[in-house]
């Protein structure tokens, strides 16, 4: 064995070479299939790419980096059932780019926090999460309620997805920057955009109806998270899981 | 300044006599000690933020969210990327008997380039411009220079390896290699995005889900792998031989273990998915080739404590090869422990913990730092032409105070993480789930502040590090009692 590594260790393209062979072969086991097998993600009705608003608020929530302390995964143990609700399918998250699972848990999970708490509530906590809960160590976003929200360009957030794949229209391309202020405008006229993202939460979020803020945005973020999927009918063995 | 003017007098003329390009080492060794500071400091900060909320200060710029990236990505990248350039650097010429490729303008630009990095990345980091990647978070226009910069890195790498002057290429250019091109290959795969728009900032990932979790942690845990991993064994290879002066204890298990390692790492990535939503068949070979990751890892543990066979006697009077074997030590603890965290029946209870986060300072504190620290210590003198470091008792008390740090720290972790753990899991007598959530982070507080001010600790050290190398650098040498050589040698002389 000696005597064939000399060879290896003599020549800098053997080396280069057999490094990334070598480097190379998990990656292509592991990775590849994932988009080949067809049941790595479920096959499940409801889950919809996100509305304008609810994108404007998922990029502000990974701006501010809530990734880091929340995770959006809750796994298939008993304890994370009662505490968060049914485990998060693959499904769920079909429409993450990127994806915010997340790795640590310094403060609950998120996966399914859509319709738990009231706006007035998120509005509170997040400017101040210690006037509803005393113990807790989250900073506070009191500058969210403060900064109108930039949805400018939010058409053409909707174009990149959509030529990564994600199947949203022409129609809700077009509609884009109406969708993104009716959904926080209390009395707008909602019923397009609730055909187009059904299931979304609307009406004003922040306790400011005239002001659109980034705080809308992220409530109405959250208020949709893990509700997509109606776990009445969902049935594992059909999901081909 | 005294001593700037110095040196820089000094180029020209040791240049002249010198076949290798030192000043380009000099400067990624200031670079390295400058980030490391600011890394340990922001991570103090960030530790203290998670004990006390006020310190978030209610402002965008400075809550946890945004300033946990900057601290993982200022000791990661800015901190372990410039001793790992800067030494291999040094290494690669002087293995290979040949000056750097492409001259002294190439690397200058690979140094200046990486700097240009870390403040864009960091810069981003603050005003909340990130991919949300864990490790990754640079936007893609940060991802495209670092594309650049790691290119001509390559390029000034392998081309030394190509012009040398010796028949073999040494044991830790393999593994500088290895690290140089696994990580250009991660760093493309995982950052393929989409921008939005040419002048913006934000994109979008090219995967989306479970592929782009998938991927992510194919990238995270590769980055531990081979950033953390395999460049530091490189400077393992080159320095522990160096202090000890004595050859690396086995060629042959070298050999066996570099392969090995490279190969059985990339599979390992799984492990931080377990009972997510990735398929089980994915799980479950993250989980086996992890468990056999344990095994290469303690091959090279094992190698380099071994180098010191015949030598073990100078542990006691040279703290700066302590340093080296210390972190070789905390290198084999926790990559004993990575195996054992990556078991699903351990993971289950470990994952989303403060268990995790002990686990990887006692790789990153305990060994990254530590062999960069020693590294470092031996560079300095010989970089700045000096006979000696200013005080081998600061290097002394530097690494009782860091090691201490360490020990406060990861104990800490371990009780937090897993009491947290099993609190989520606790039933009370009547089937109800027994704590609340917050209940379980109001127990977390008193182990936040040991965490805090054993990184204090840890800070205090790389305070005294810098001190002690400014001091050398200025050539000054600390009247003190020097370490004895043996128990029962004759007193040396007391300290004035």
């Amino acid at each position: 064995m000696l005597k064939h590594h000399a060879k290896v260790e003599k020549n800098v393209l053997f080396l280069v070479l057999g490094i990334f062979l070598t480097v190379s072969i998990g990656g292509i086991v592991e990775i590849l299939p994932l988009f080949t097998i067809e049941s790595t993600i479920e096959k499940v009705k409801g889950v919809r790419p996100y509305s304008p608003l609810e994108l404007a608020g998922r990029n502000i929530y990974i701006r501010e980096g809530c990734y880091l302390c929340h995770s959006q995964m809750i796994r298939p143990f008993r304890d994370e059932s009662e505490r968060y609700g049914h485990y998060s399918l693959a499904a769920e998250s079909m429409y993450d780019r990127p994806f915010q699972w997340g790795s640590k848990r310094t403060g609950p999970d998120l996966a399914r926090v859509g319709g738990k708490y009231s706006n007035e509530w998120h509005t509170r906590h997040l400017v101040n999460p210690r006037s509803v809960v005393p113990e807790s160590v989250m900073p506070g976003y009191p500058h969210l309620a403060k900064t109108p929200l930039d949805g400018q360009d939010i058409a053409e957030h909707l174009k990149t997805l959509q030529f990564l794949g994600d199947p949203y229209t022409v129609e809700m391309i077009d509609n884009a920057r109406a969708d993104l202020a009716n959904q926080a405008t209390p009395d707008a006229d909602v019923d397009g955009l609730l055909a187009r993202y059904p299931k979304a939460a609307v009406g004003d979020f922040d306790g400011q109806p005239g002001r659109l803020t980034e705080m809308d945005a992220v409530i109405a973020y959250m208020q949709i998270l893990g509700r997509m999927v109606d776990f009445t009918d969902f049935d594992p063995a059909s999901a081909d899981r | 300044m005294s001593a700037a003017t110095h040196t820089m007098g000094a180029v020209t003329h040791s240049e002249a006599r010198s076949p290798y390009l030192e000043d380009i080492v000099k400067k990624f060794t200031i670079a390295s000690v400058f980030w490391g500071i600011i890394g340990f400091l922001v991570g103090v900060y960030i530790a203290f933020q998670l004990a006390y909320p006020a310190l978030n200060l209610d402002l965008p710029w400075t809550t946890f969210g945004r300033l946990r990236p900057l601290h993982t990505s200022a000791v990661i990248f800015a901190f372990g990327g410039n001793v790992l350039i800067g030494t291999s650097f040094y290494v690669v010429q002087r293995t290979c008997r040949a000056s750097l490729f492409g001259g002294n303008s190439l690397a200058q630009f690979v140094f200046w380039g990486y700097q240009l990095f870390i403040v864009m990345a960091a810069l981003g980091y603050v005003t909340g411009v990130t991919q949300s990647r864990e490790y990754a978070e640079p936007e893609w226009f940060v991802d495209l220079w670092l594309t650049i910069v790691w290119v001509a890195y390559l390029a000034v790498f392998v081309g030394t390896l190509l012009k040398r002057r010796e028949p073999h290429i040494y044991v830790a250019n393999w593994f500088y290699l290895a690290f140089i091109i696994t990580i250009a290959l991660l760093h493309i795969g995982n950052n393929l995005a989409v921008p939005v728009s040419f002048f913006g900032s934000k994109s979008y990932s090219a995967y989306s889900g479970v592929q782009d979790a998938m991927t992510q942690w194919w990238y995270g845990h590769n980055a531990v792998g081979f950033f953390l991993t395999a460049g530091f064994l490189a400077i393992m290879y080159y320095f522990v031989p160096k202090r000890a002066e004595r050859p690396v204890y086995s060629y042959r298990l070298s050999i066996v273990h570099f392969w090995a390692l490279i190969f059985l790492y990339i599979w390992a990535g799984p492990h931080h998915l377990h009972y997510t939503a990735l398929p089980d068949w994915a799980q479950t070979l993250g989980m086996v080739f992890s468990v056999m990751l344990w095994m290469p890892s303690w091959g090279g543990m094992i190698n380099g404590i071994m180098t010191l066979s015949g030598a073990w006697e100078k542990l006691r009077t040279d703290p700066v090869l302590r340093f080296m074997v210390t972190s070789v030590g905390f290198y084999g603890m926790s990559t004993f422990e990575g195996p054992l965290m990556s078991i699903k029946a351990v993971n289950s209870l470990s994952h989303y913990t403060d268990w995790t986060i002990g686990h990887v300072h006692s790789g990153a504190l305990g060994w990254v730092a530590y062999i960069s620290f020693g590294a470092l210590y031996y560079l300095v003198p010989v970089l700045w032409k000096r006979t000696q470091l200013y005080s081998m008792r600061l290097v002394s008390y530097h690494f009782w105070i860091a090691s201490i740090g360490i020990v406060l720290y990861i104990a800490a972790m371990w009780i937090s993480g897993i009491m947290q753990g099993l609190m989520w899991r606790a039933y009370d007598e009547w089937g109800f789930l027994q704590y609340s959530f917050i209940e379980t982070v109001e127990a977390m507080h008193p182990y936040y502040v040991i965490r805090a001010f054993g990184g204090v600790l840890f800070l205090i050290g790389g305070l005294i590090m810098a001190y002690n190398m400014y001091r050398t650098v200025r050539g000054d040498v600390r009247v003190e009692k020097p370490f004895e050589a043996a128990p029962g040698a004759p007193n040396t002389v007391p300290a004035e």
